[in-house]
Order: C-alpha cells, then structure tokens, then sequence
C-alpha cells in the first residue's frame, strides 16, 4: 500500500513503463518459444519428412503420427514406451543416489553438533562437476572406459581378466556409467539446495526436540524430514524435469546410437534422431508433444509450490 | 554413571566424525579423480598412454597442447573464440533483460502485472527441447542456420534469471531510492541503468556466471543449427572427436581436447568458486 502512494505522487502515473520494461522479454520469448512451441504442434499433424533426396510432405495427416508413435515397430516393440523406459531406468538409477546422498550431506553439513570442518571446500569440490561440459564429461568416461582405455589396462594388467571389456556394448554397464556420471553431476547441487533448506527451519525447533531427549535418528524423521518436504518435493521434480531432457551424456557416450541395442536410448536422443537424421518434423513434433505434456504436468507441482511462496503468506500479499 | 554416560556420548560423537569425514573425502575423491585422470592422461604421449596405466603425469604436456591446437579437422581455438562470443553475448543479455522485466514487474503497478508474473513462473520450468522442432524449422526458413543470431537473441528471454532477479529485487531494492531519482528529473531508463542495476551487481554477477557456463557447455540446439566448420562450438567439436574412429587417434591430443574444453569453466569456478555456490541456493523455493 505504501509503495502505490508514493509510485503515485503528484498525480503521475508510471504504469506505462511497466510495459515498456517487460517487453522485449516478451517478445523474445513469443518469437522463440511460443510461436516454435506452436509450430511443433502444428508439425505433429503433418507427415514431413526426407527419404533419401526426397522431400515427403508436408501433408496434413491428422493423429496418424502419434498413433504411430504409440504403435509397435517392426521388432514388436513400442519405440516411444521403451526410450521413456529407459530415460526413467537411467534417471532413478542416478537420482535415488543423488538424493539419499545430499540429504545425508545436508544433515551432515547442518549439524551443530558434528562441527564438520572445511565445508567450503567439500561443497566446492561436489559442486564442481555440475558446471562441467556434459559432452566433454561423458567423451572422458569413453575415453577411460573404452576397450583401449585406462581401466581396460588395468584390468588387464592386474590379471581380472583375460581380454578387454567392452563395457559400451554391455547394457547394465553403460548405464551405470551413464547414472553414475548424472548423480556425480547433479549431488552437489542437490546437496546445496537441500542445505539452505534445512537451515530455513526454525533452529528452535531442533533445540526442543534436543532437549526432549530425542536421538539423532529420530530428529531427522521427525523433525528435518516434514519440515524439509516441500524443498524436497520442488527438488525431486525439477530432478525429473532434468532427467526428462537427459541428452548429452548418453548420446555422446553412445555416440548418439543408445548402444547396446537401443538400451540406452533416451526421448530427447530420440527427438534428436528424428529431427537431425531423417529431418522427419512430423514425428519429432508428436515427440516433443508428448515431452511436452509431460513437463507441463510435473511443472505444474513446481508452480504450485513457488505460487504459495507469493500467494499464502500474508505479510508479502501487497507485493503482488 | 553420569561421567560413564558422558565417555560413551564422546567417544561415538568421534566414530561418527570420522564416518561422516571418511564418506565427505570417499565423495570428494570420486569427483576429483577422474579430472585428475584427465590432466595425466593430457600430459602423456599416445606411446605412453599405449603402454598402460600410470597414475603419474608425464613430460608431454605442452607438446599435447600444440598438437591439438594445431589440429587440422578440429580447430579448437576456432571453436573456443565461437563458444565464447557466443556465451559472453548471451549472457549479458540474459542478465540485462531479466534484470529490466524483473524491475518492471516489481516497480511498477499495472494492469496484467500479476498476470505476467504467473505467466512467467508457470513457463520457467519447461525445457527448451520441446519447442526446438519449430524452432529449428522458423531458423531454417529465416535463414539463420549457421548464424549466432539463433543462439544469442533468445536469451533475452529466460525465465529461470528473471525469477532470481525478481527475489533479489524483492529482498534489496529500497523504492525510496528510485523516488529520490525521480524527484532529481532522472528519466526511468536512467534510474534502472545508473541505480538499480548498480545494486543488483551481486546478484548480475552470478547470473552471468550461470548463463555462461550453460551457453559454453549447450549442444542439442547449436548442433542441431551449426555444420559449417568455421561456426562450431566446442561440445559439437567434442561430440565429433566420438564420432570418429578413437583407435587411430592420438590420444594425448583427445585428452588435451576435452581438457581445454572445460578449462575456462574450470578456471572461472576455482576463482569464484564461494559466490558461485552461494548463488545456486538462491531463486528456489523457500521453507
């Protein structure tokens, strides 16, 4: 109320710059989300696509693509259903590590009663490979990996094995390197997040259940836990949110084939198949429809969360 | 009894010390080691890295550096200077104008503010995956294929920035200041570009970090829109060094390739590395 009266002195109104201000980013992201976004759709409905030197298309085909998209290939299988399997697969294996992991560091970093020392530099070091070049650190673990590599000369020469292993034609192994370069990635982050989240919480509340007599154990579920959920959950689906868009790791470890037998094959690789392979926009756009409508979904629990922040606190109400 | 119980307390207070250290050094050598790796491997000739694993770095350092900066088919100073006026342009502008749409929603009264606000949150969290068929398709028919334009312009609209910019603001701009400005006759263009971003130079400061490194490290969408060698960035040149045949390769060249891909982050994080960290907590949902 305050602000109005005074944004509002002698009779002038600056509304107008508002508008002026917000502009261009609307612009912006009409010209390169919001009108793509609707080219997309539009493109889900039309068959186009190259066959060799041969343009096919556009033509308006209706739902036939996502009819095709839901149905089996040659191989008996659904395409679509098994690269979402397997982007859920790769995502879980590197996700419930990732946060099992930071909720134990942030309890641990928190803990007034363990003291951890030198905390700046261990948040320093596990964040560090969340700003890495994914390609580049997926291109390091095929180099370490391959059959030519280090750890295949180390195998071989501590005498484990006979001859070298392939692990990027053996599925479990390639996507344990995959989950494994995901949750080194992204642990940190999640440790730092789930940290400021814990520290948010009234201190007064762990001193009362210290002096309760409650253990260590016990304050974690009783206590951390409830408190921390809504950080927890916002974590958790902007984790999936990442996990659905997981890209360049498996396709520059695969080299873009999601070897052994598609196992590793993820959506975004498979949107990428269709739009820079075979420039097929008609698939790729009921592709992206469906990733689309499956972000919307999980978006919707994170704009609740961060709505509540602006809506159900009442001392921020005259802000917005 | 009371001292006993004091011991017990004591001695496993120190246990889970050092569990709780022994797991922190565990997870800090897991994700220094294979960096570490790396940097050895990029200081050994393809003789040596032929002839085993060694765990200690060799002489070969700066003959790897040459003979990868002088590569024929993958020009890597050429790439780097690309990534880099691509990743500098787009972070000023990120940072820019999520700054001035995050002014001008705080600041202002106006109709559809709130509107725009909700609008905003409710986008920020999709990926740009989802539109990049039509998006690929509009840079196609406009003939910016092969141009930054594509890769620079959109980041003038970033929801995620704005979203920062929009709690910093909420947290550290005091509207008497910009009222003192008014009543000097400072136009409103002026008041954001001489004192309000000047105050939310902290906050400027780790969205341009952020917006770099994202732009540095981005492959789906420039590899999607750059084939012309000249043009490449560095993540499309690393995704090719693994599309070609790595057994006839020199691999002290391929290690001192993806070393000099992610120096630059490297170097920048060792030096802002608390700021940095600091920044990541910021612009999430709050307790």
């Amino acid at each position: 109320m305050k602000e109005d009266k005074t944004l509002r002195r002698r009779g002038v109104s600056y509304a107008k710059w508002g508008y002026i201000f917000i502009t261009p980013f609307f612009i912006a992201y009409i010209c390169f989300t919001l009108v793509p976004q609707l080219m997309t759709l539009y493109n889900s409905f039309f068959e186009n696509y190259r066959d060799g030197l041969k343009q096919v298309g556009p033509n308006f085909v209706g739902l036939r693509n996502y009819v095709k998209l839901f149905s089996p290939s040659k191989s008996g299988t659904i395409d679509m259903l098994k690269y979402f399997g397997n982007t859920l697969i790769l995502w879980l294996m590197g996700a419930i590590p990732q946060v099992a992991v930071a909720l134990l560091l942030a309890v641990f970093f928190t803990s007034y009663r363990l003291k951890i020392k030198g905390q700046q530099f261990f948040k320093t070091v596990i964040y560090m490979p969340n700003l890495i070049m994914a390609s580049a650190f997926s291109m390091l673990f095929f180099t370490l990996f391959n059959p030519i590599g280090p750890v295949n000369q180390l195998i071989l020469s501590a005498g484990w094995a006979d001859k070298a292993i392939d692990f990027l034609a053996m599925k479990v192994p390639v996507r344990v390197l995959i989950s494994l370069m995901n949750f080194l990635m992204w642990f940190g982050n999640t440790t730092i997040l789930l940290m400021a989240g814990i520290q948010g919480i009234d201190q007064s509340m762990f001193e009362a259940a210290e002096i309760d007599g409650a253990s260590s154990w016990q304050v974690f579920w009783k206590v951390t836990m409830p408190l921390l959920s809504p950080i927890l959950v916002y974590t958790v689906i902007t984790a999936m949110i990442g996990g659905l868009q997981m890209f360049d790791v498996p396709q520059v470890l695969t080299n873009g084939k999601g070897t052994p037998n598609r196992a590793s094959m993820t959506m975004v690789m498979y949107l990428n198949n269709y739009l820079q392979t075979s420039k097929n926009y008609g698939m790729a756009g009921a592709v992206s429809m469906v990733l689309f409508i499956v972000s919307a979904v999980l978006s919707l629990v994170v704009y609740n969360s961060l709505s509540r922040q602006y809506t159900d606190a009442p001392r921020r109400r005259d802000r917005l | 009894m009371k001292n006993n119980q004091n011991t017990k307390a004591r001695v496993s207070l120190i246990v889970t010390r050092v569990v709780v250290y022994a797991i922190l050094i565990f997870l800090s050598l897991l994700c220094l080691f294979s960096f570490y790796l790396l940097i050895v491997n990029a200081s050994r000739s393809n003789a040596q890295l032929q002839a085993g694993f060694s765990p200690f770095p060799r002489e070969h350092f700066l003959d790897n550096l040459r003979n990868a900066w002088t590569d024929q088919s993958i020009n890597i100073p050429r790439g780097m200077l690309n990534s880099f006026f691509v990743a500098m342009s787009s972070a000023l502008l990120t940072t820019y104008f999520s700054a001035l749409t995050a002014y001008g929603i705080h600041a202002y009264r106006f109709k559809g503010r709130r509107a725009a606000f909700l609008f905003i949150m409710a986008v920020m969290m999709i990926p740009p995956q989802v539109s990049a068929v039509g998006f690929v398709q509009l840079m196609y028919k406009l003939h910016l294929t092969n141009s930054y334009i594509p890769l620079i312009i959109p980041s003038i609209a970033a929801p995620v920035v704005f979203f920062y910019m929009k709690q910093y603001l909420e947290s550290v701009l005091p509207m008497e200041m910009v009222e003192a400005a008014r009543i000097d006759g400072s136009g409103e263009f002026r008041t954001f570009n001489t004192i309000v971003l000047p105050i939310m130079k902290p906050a400027v400061a780790v969205q341009m970090i952020f917006s770099f490194v994202s732009s540095w490290n981005n492959y789906f969408i420039p590899a999607l829109l750059l084939d012309k060698a000249e043009m490449k960035t560095v993540p499309i040149m690393i995704a090719q060094l693994r599309s070609a045949d790595y057994s006839k390769f020199d691999m002290g060249k391929v290690y001192m390739f993806i070393l000099l891909a992610i120096l630059p982050v490297l170097i920048v994080y060792i030096i802002l590395s608390k700021s940095i960290i600091r920044g990541v907590t910021s612009g999430s949902v709050k307790a």
